[in-house]
């Protein structure tokens, strides 16, 4: 795969379809691949790279690249083009900038989860059979390949591209995820419980804004959170219920808007499940306003920037089941 | 050497935090590994280190400096600072032990800030001796060795025993204090140990790292270095590097308004923050290019230009791990440093 | 569940300026009582309750947060009203999913017509939230008072 992208990102270079690539470049070791613009097919060559552990989404470098002179060709995996439809629909991304070819998605590979198990001193993985064979500076390790996958990945969506120009590989189709499980399950426990559970969680965070930096959804030039005029800036959470002021308004801050890309848990150093804020909003839209998905077409009305005469009432809330 | 068998560790721990509050490495229903304040029963972290760093014990995230009470037109300044209690922090591995001294030369050179003094002083540091180092570890490169470990106390362990070794006289009347517990060893084993992870040391693929491009005389060749265009493109701008790292000692002071009076606090802040040093004048660094290229000059030319060649790195690889982007500190020395 | 009878609760009542803002003034002139607990915030429309000031009133120390708009089809803008209805659903039901007790958040349509039904709903709601007792799960612990 990675061959036939580098080769077909050099031929469009050299006919002058676009001026730059937006892809994955390696790292240091195996897993650390950096999002990064390629300018010439000598740096295609040299570092480009595209394998189980290039999950970073690299459609919200577009609001910026697109703005930018000339056409840049992107690579984009089916989660990440729902991304990028969003920002093409909030017109943050200029479209006609961008020359997207589709690739092929995950699942990918998580490196947290292969050291979470106790593995340390990984040099390389190799996958046999769906079992990795892990080198270390330790001797060899095995774990099985679905152990090691990424959280995002784990209850994918769809493997469907909604943008591209053209394709390398096969389109997939939306698949029936599991998405919504945890989301579920966390309904189905007592107030007090949820209150524990996202108390423990909550706690964690230490402010760095790696879920609201990384999140195609975000990309307010100035966020209610930076701004010291909003009266709610701060940079550290100093009371517990900064933390759930921060995280309860993000999410709502992108709900309706939330293609539910994974990023925002991908990259929390303190792997807080924030998918699932994102989550329930998408399920509470899906099943009081009529199922949604945000970034699957270019031209629908977001559920917020809607309604019918007839909505529920948020007594809805009240009348629930557990309490 | 005087131990203490591996079995007995946790009587041990008992033992300690009887006389005072004890912090040691803990793993969490996720497996990375935190810092928590002993309670009978909690085992000692298998992992290598804890994702916080272990500056939180001196520097936290957030403290209270003072409260104001306005009244009419009066303002009084209440001091809130109280006389820490003193504590141990049991695990700290070599490279959080030397980040102390780096922040040593922030918070106790003059003025010095006596609410970091103040825990300093009333803690003893009891390091853990590496013995299986990551790939993401280059501590080396800034001159450490994480087999024998700084700090008050360096324990290190062959699997069987855990070993002590007294480092400063804070540490001597630490293990006086504990000395009934504890038994003469034989080291032989521990010998094999220690030479097995100096072997591993040699090998790690970050182990050829060097410094010896860097430092406060390379100044303007760095500051004006083309590179950093390229090396901050990705830089989503966020603080995680920055809120992992053991060394980062940037703060920013508020008033929090609560509504019957004023709190003043501070908190960690980071120079990957678009309203970092924000002033009325506005911002001096106004692109991601040039916070970025401040927290890497930092690092490794601004702090060693005032601190006798000492860099501000201590090449834990939290930021390797952690960094959403996987930019971090390795990648930049190895994009700046001279190539002939 | 233990309810303290002495417990008074603080209850922040958005109401938008067209309806039950007057409302609470009709209530007023009818001499029909509602508690002194509740403290009205005068907004121009339901809609401009920006999801953040409900969390800051619970930060600063309320117990209860209550907006009150225009009957749906009777919005001042036209449609403001139908907007807060999805937006408050969806924050209501994120903080009952935050495990946040829900009878501390309620929304009800009050006309300015309506001063009986406001005095009605106030004493309700307050009610409710005193048997639900002071807010801990939501407030700031700088904010409260020694």
């Amino acid at each position: 795969m990675q061959e036939a992208m580098i080769k077909r990102a050099k031929e469009l270079l050299a006919d002058g379809t676009v001026n730059r690539v937006i892809g994955w470049k390696k790292g240091e070791f195996f897993y650390d691949a950096t999002p990064a613009v390629f300018r010439t097919a000598e740096e295609l060559d040299r570092q480009f790279i595209f394998d189980d552990f290039t999950q970073a989404n690299v459609s919200k470098y577009l609001v910026k690249e697109s703005r930018k002179d000339g056409k840049i060709l992107a690579f984009l995996k089916p989660c990440d083009t729902y991304s990028f439809n969003q920002l093409v629909k909030e017109h943050r991304i200029i479209r006609e900038n961008v020359y997207v070819v589709g690739v092929p998605g995950g699942p990918k590979l998580d490196i947290e989860k292969i050291k979470a198990k106790g593995i340390t001193g990984v040099l390389s993985v190799k996958n046999e059979n769906y079992t990795l064979k892990i080198e270390t500076l330790y001797g060899t390790e095995e774990m099985p390949f679905y152990e090691a996958i990424s959280g995002k990945c784990e209850s994918c969506k769809s493997k469907k591209h909604v943008a591209y120009d053209e394709l390398i590989g096969e389109d997939g189709e939306v698949l029936e995820s599991n998405r919504f499980d945890m989301v579920e399950k966390l309904e189905n426990m007592t107030a007090e419980e949820r209150f524990n559970f996202w108390q423990n969680e909550l706690s964690k965070c230490i402010r760095c804004n790696a879920c609201r930096n990384v999140c195609p959804a975000c990309t307010c030039e100035n966020c209610v959170f930076d701004n010291p005029k909003s009266g709610v800036d701060n940079k550290a959470p100093a009371d517990s219920f900064e933390e759930k002021m921060f995280h309860i308004i993000r999410a709502f801050h992108v709900a309706g808007r939330c293609t539910d890309c994974g990023e925002c848990s991908r990259v929390c150093p303190q792997n807080i499940p924030l998918h699932l804020l994102n989550r329930k909003f998408i399920k509470d839209i899906n099943s009081l306003y009529g199922e949604y998905q945000a970034g699957a077409d270019t031209t629908t009305k977001a559920p917020l920037n809607d309604y019918n005469t007839d909505d529920c009432e948020p007594s809805i809330v009240h009348e629930r089941g557990v309490e | 050497m005087l131990k203490i068998s591996a079995d007995k560790l946790n009587s041990l721990f008992d033992a300690i935090s009887a006389k005072q509050t004890l912090y040691i490495t803990v793993d969490n229903e996720k497996g990375s590994a935190e810092y928590k304040k002993y309670e009978s029963g909690m085992t000692l972290s298998k992992s290598l280190n804890t994702v916080r760093s272990a500056k939180d014990f001196f520097f936290p995230q957030t403290e209270n400096l003072a409260d104001f009470k306005v009244e009419g037109k009066n303002i009084e300044v209440i001091d809130v600072r109280e006389e820490s209690e003193d504590f141990v922090v049991f695990g700290v591995r070599a490279c959080d032990a030397r980040s102390f001294t780096i922040l040593d030369k922030v918070f106790l050179s003059e003025p010095v800030d006596s609410y970091y003094k103040n825990r300093r002083e009333h803690s003893t540091i009891i390091t853990m001796a590496c013995t299986k180092p990551a790939e993401t570890c280059f501590c080396t490169a800034f001159g450490m060795d994480p087999t024998v470990p700084e700090g008050d106390v360096a324990v290190f362990s062959d699997g069987e025993n855990y070993f002590f070794l007294e480092r400063t006289e804070k540490g001597k009347k630490f293990i006086a204090s504990i000395s009934d517990m504890l038994e003469d060893g034989d080291t032989a084993k521990l010998n094999e140990v220690q030479e097995k992870a100096r072997n591993i040391m040699k090998k790690l693929p970050l182990a050829n790292l060097s410094t010896k491009s860097f430092g406060g005389e390379r100044l303007m060749k760095h500051f004006n270095s083309e590179k950093w265009a390229e090396l901050s493109e990705s830089c989503l701008g966020c603080g995680t590097c920055t809120f992992v790292c053991p060394t980062c000692q940037c703060y920013d002071i508020r008033d929090f308004n609560t509504g019957h009076g004023i709190k003043r606090f501070r908190c960690w802040d980071s120079c990957m923050y678009s309203d970092f040093t924000k002033m009325a004048h506005g911002n001096s660094r106004n692109s991601q290019l040039e916070r970025f290229r401040q927290r890497f000059m930092h690092k490794l030319v601004y702090f060693p230009a005032n601190n006798n060649g000492e860099f501000g790195c201590v090449g834990c690889g939290r930021c390797l791990s952690k960094c959403p982007v996987s930019m971090n500190i390795v990648k930049v020395m190895k994009a700046l440093e001279d190539k002939e | 569940m233990q309810v303290n009878e002495n417990f008074e609760p603080v209850i922040v009542a958005f109401c938008c300026n067209w309806c039950s803002y007057a409302g609470a003034d009709l209530s007023g002139t009818n001499r029909l009582n509602y508690p002194a607990n509740v403290k009205i915030i005068r907004v121009p429309c339901s809609c401009r309750v920006n999801p953040m000031f409900i969390l800051r009133a619970f930060q600063k120390g309320a117990d209860g947060v209550i907006i009150c708009g225009c009957h749906p089809g009777d919005c001042h803008y036209t449609s403001g009203n139908y907007f807060t209805r999805r937006r408050i659903t969806l924050l209501y039901s994120m903080l009952d999913f935050l495990g946040i007790e829900r009878n501390r958040t309620r929304l009800e349509w009050v006309s300015a017509a309506e001063g009986a039904k406001f005095a009605d709903v106030m004493n309700q709601f307050t009610e409710d939230v005193r048997k639900l007792g002071k807010n801990r799960r939501l407030e700031d612990l700088r904010c409260r008072k020694q």
